[in-house]
């Protein structure tokens, strides 16, 4: 099984709202020393789903990241926790990507790795949160797609897979190749391991340009990017003891007819 | 791209009504078309689609166009791209909605690549540019953080999908007139390639999360699933449910279905009480629609008083029994 999971890096979704900050000119987050880069935790356990396949019945997990110099990180990271292959595309043509040229361009750097069964990615970006980018991929690659799911099986040369709807899930027979996006109801992903961490450390990495792979123009454009404001209103109820202020919290509900 | 006219709609079906969502994208669609001062058009896929047609009309429709044939029994990507593939071309549509549901976030954006033009998934407003035309969408990204702004300047249809309960729909008319056409995509079934096996319902014990009155959400604090149970408890004596934020459902706690945010189920009920909880932004982006917020927590600083109306700073294994039982006192007197 020849497998490829895009990841991406991007300022840590953790981060507190009281911390969070953007640049509204370059309408993008800042990162800082209390917001790092991470990658994307959809990602991860797209890098884990891949793993999952290769541990039942082996096969070649490769990471493939677009981002600044810093992705190599996001790509390493993905190793140490078993992958066996990375592919950096980094490019300043690359920087005003929004989802359909992103998908673009990593669509012909998957077709230049050649050989693939199956292609992983988050169910979304823990930036944009655009949730499109792995339909775009499988459109231009002209595979099927199934998003977003949480468990991926291979049977008789298809893969079954469980893809999450609002009120339970599908099972989903799908011919391969596919794409499937990964979402959190996976389950947590393993921790890299010191070995693994020492293996990464050693492979190198293959970078690509838009020289090797081109690069694609923006579909859509950003008028504007703003953090709204919320009004501080919370009335807070007090007690001498917590078991008093639930009490008070009560008659204060019902005094609202909210009880 | 003058050509291209009007709003289409994709509407859906929930147990064989006309979902909520839909009628929100009519209510949306009719206010973007009477700017446009073009017409509003539906669109149903499916098999043995019942009258919602009209259903559609009397919500807002000008032209409601059905797609119904056993291909279409289950929802697969495949198939549904490629019949609203063939009727954008036909209709050539100006603009192009869709629910943020599991089907329309999985067939907008493979839909917008097939079509060549750009889409905006789980978009909560959206604006015609008086001179422009452009449609200006706002979506929430970084987890609910931020707000952004997106239009599509050259590609056509202009394309988003609307997030649930952000819009608001018409009044039923009875007396609106409309026409319902039967469409054929004459979609080639080899160019299926996945199917649906198998449906699995995850089991609701009372009411459902979306549709409660009063939603008990609980934390990573809580600490357990046994801990869960007092939650539930309340849930019963207020006649509402419970959900939970990511943590507890990664945990094991509770079902992963439970999951209240950005990617679980939205909620925006009369009263929401969240417990021990922080009030992350993903977990903000499926309540803070909640028309009564009430947090209990025991840091001061939690990020959840930021949105809540009526808080509780302090350890809620002492306070919540004592809640409790003065809401049971009060709702039996």
């Amino acid at each position: 099984m020849n497998m490829i999971v895009c990841v991406k890096q991007v300022v840590d979704p953790e981060t507190p709202a009281a911390a969070f900050k953007i640049d509204p000119e370059a309408k993008r987050a800042v990162a800082s020393k209390d917001r790092p880069l991470v990658i994307s935790p959809f990602d991860e356990q797209a890098v884990e789903a891949a793993l999952r396949v290769k541990d039942a019945q082996g096969g070649k997990v490769t990471i493939l990241s677009l981002g600044g110099e810093s992705a190599k990180d996001v790509v390493k990271h993905s190793m140490a926790m078993g992958a066996d292959a990375g592919v950096l595309l980094t490019d300043p043509a690359f920087d005003d990507s929004d989802s359909f040229a992103t998908a673009a361009v990593l669509a012909e750097a998957i077709k230049k790795i050649g050989e693939y069964d199956i292609v992983f990615c988050g169910r979304q970006e823990a930036d944009w949160d655009a949730g499109q980018v792995g339909s775009g991929i499988a459109e231009l690659l002209g595979i099927p797609s199934v998003t977003p799911i949480k468990k991926i099986e291979i049977k008789d040369g298809k893969a079954v897979v469980e893809r999450v709807v609002e009120d339970g899930y599908e099972v989903i027979e799908v011919s391969l190749p596919v794409l499937v996006t990964v979402s959190n109801e996976l389950g947590e992903p393993r921790y890299a391991t010191l070995k693994g961490i020492m293996a990464a450390a050693k492979k190198q990495l293959i970078n690509w340009s838009s020289q090797d792979i081109g690069a694609v123009p923006a579909k859509s454009k950003m008028l504007k990017l703003f953090i709204p404001v919320h009004e501080a209103r919370c009335e807070f109820i007090e007690g001498e003891t917590p078991e008093e202020a639930g009490v008070n919290l009560a008659v204060r509900l019902r005094e609202a007819k909210l009880l | 791209m003058a050509e291209n006219k009007g709003v289409l709609i994709v509407g859906e079906l929930s147990d064989g009504k006309l979902a909520s969502i839909t009628a929100e994208l009519l209510g949306i669609g009719r206010k973007l078309a009477d700017d446009l001062d073009e017409g509003l058009s539906a669109v149903f896929i499916g098999n043995g689609i019942t009258d919602v047609a009209g259903e559609a009309i009397t919500l807002g429709a000008d032209k409601v166009y059905v797609i119904d044939d056993p291909l279409f029994k289950d929802y697969v990507t495949d198939s549904y791209v490629g019949a609203l593939e063939k009727l954008s071309n036909d209709q050539a549509p100006e603009i192009l909605l869709l629910g943020q549901t599991s089907m329309g976030r999985d067939l907008a954006p493979r839909l917008a690549f097939r079509l060549g033009t750009a889409v905006t998934l789980d978009c909560v407003d959206l604006v015609l540019d008086p001179d422009t035309k452009l449609l200006q969408k706002s979506k929430p990204v970084y987890g609910g953080n931020a707000m952004a702004v997106y239009v599509s300047e050259e590609g056509r249809p202009q394309m988003a999908t609307i997030r649930p309960k952000a819009m608001e729909p018409l009044e039923q008319d009875v007396s609106r007139k409309g026409e319902v056409i039967p469409f054929d995509p004459a979609l080639d079934e080899s160019a299926v390639r996945a199917r649906v096996v198998e449906k699995v319902k995850e089991e609701v014990v009372g009411i459902k999360l979306e549709d409660a009155d009063v939603v008990i959400c609980g934390g990573r604090g809580i600490g357990s699933a046994e801990a869960f149970e007092q939650l539930k408890e309340l849930a019963k004596i207020l006649n509402g449910a419970v959900g939970a934020t990511r943590p507890p459902c990664d945990s094991g706690w509770v079902p992963a279905h439970l999951q209240v945010g950005l990617t679980g189920k939205l909620v925006s009920p009369t009263l929401y009480i969240g417990i021990a909880l922080s009030g992350s932004s993903q977990h903000q982006a499926g309540m803070s629609g909640s028309k009564n917020i009430v947090a209990i927590n025991k840091d001061p600083e939690a990020n959840i008083f930021g949105i809540a109306h009526y808080g509780v700073v302090g350890d809620y294994k002492k306070l919540l029994p004592a809640f409790l039982e003065k809401c049971k006192e009060l709702l039996s007197g």
